[in-house]
């Protein structure tokens, strides 16, 4: 699997930055203006995507190493399960917003740990997806080399 | 009001010919376009972050599934129904029928929020208090991942159990055909 052509491979280097921007902006003001972790985290998994496409999935394993992206995944996880037990601990409930009066309300640091749980939800988002799609595409290339 | 109506019409006829159509990349296409229907209409009920997450699953599903099913032969579909398989189904279809005629007489009509059916629910004192309970601009934000955490937690979950099936299930796939082909 090479990739595309040079004019599809230019302009998707180029897109993937300003994809990869947007999917973080919507990450981090998730708790301000519409989106939030979910999204964002769909959005830069699909940044790794196009370059998939545009590249193959060789330039991609060289660029994002699977090992690294399921760390991602498992370090976004246990971000989020750590915001829940902090809670615990500092507010007496799982999942209790700590933080509520720090910063002020409309502000980009606000709303307590809402901020940092979109961050570590993103982040899982993200790695997770792109996991599915690249052993998606292992199992392709398996298949068609057999025949 | 229109527009819902005018979507609405949009997303049914594009369900019709998913189902009908024997070309499986033009059935994707059109489930493809059942989902952009659907987000033009959250889009238009003032529900802008369904709407994004809506779109954006959507063009990464459309992308994964044509990319799984045009690199497949089956690419068409053959063979006739089963007749027992056709009568569960139409009984299935019939009686959530039934229930959905008695749940849609207790709905308010399309496109008006159910808060001004129930005053006291807990969605209102989540739109009087969000902002000053959690200091979240972003109301859905402050639902999601304050009030209703735990769901949050759960769908995690969700995914984490999915990358992981998918990883063993795939793997263990592979390595068979590539044991296959060695012998």
């Amino acid at each position: 699997m090479k990739g595309m052509t040079v004019i599809v491979k230019t302009i998707s280097s180029w897109v993937k930055v300003l994809i990869f921007l947007f999917g973080i902006y919507i990450v981090i003001f998730g708790h301000l203006t519409p989106g939030g972790g979910f999204a964002g985290g769909v959005i830069l998994a699909s940044s790794y995507v196009l370059l998939m496409l545009a590249f193959g999935r060789e330039f991609v394993q060289k660029n994002l190493p699977l090992g690294i992206s399921s760390k991602l995944d498992c370090l976004g996880a246990f971000a989020f399960a750590m915001i829940a037990i902090l809670g615990f601990f500092y507010g007496g409930i799982f999942f209790c917003n700590f933080l509520v009066e720090r910063g002020q309300a409309f502000g980009l640091i606000s709303a307590g740990t809402i901020p940092l749980s979109n961050i570590a939800i993103g982040l899982k988002v993200g790695a997770s997806l792109f996991l599915v799609i690249f052993s998606l595409s292992i199992f392709r290339r398996n298949t068609s080399a057999n025949k | 009001m229109d527009i819902f109506y005018i979507l609405l019409l949009f997303i049914l006829i594009a369900a019709i010919i998913a189902v009908e159509t024997k070309n499986l990349l033009s059935a994707i296409i059109c489930i493809g376009a059942i989902g952009f229907g659907a987000s033009l209409m959250f889009l238009f009920l003032r529900a802008p972050d369904i709407a994004i997450t809506q779109i954006v699953v959507e063009v990464l599903g459309l992308i994964v599934l044509i990319r799984a099913t045009i690199s497949r032969d089956l690419t068409f579909i053959s063979g006739d129904k089963e007749f027992f398989g056709t009568v569960v189904s139409v009984v299935i279809i019939f009686v959530i029928f039934l229930a959905g005629l008695r749940v849609f007489e207790t709905l308010p009509d399309f496109g008006i929020s159910i808060f001004r059916q129930a005053q006291n629910a807990a969605s209102q004192t989540y739109v009087r208090e969000g902002l000053r309970q959690t200091g979240a601009a972003n109301l859905v934000s402050s639902v999601i991942l304050d009030y209703r955490a735990y769901d949050t937690l759960g769908e995690a979950t969700v995914l984490f159990t999915s990358i992981i099936g998918a990883t063993v299930i795939l793997r263990e796939r592979a390595r068979k055909q590539l044991e296959d082909s060695d012998e």
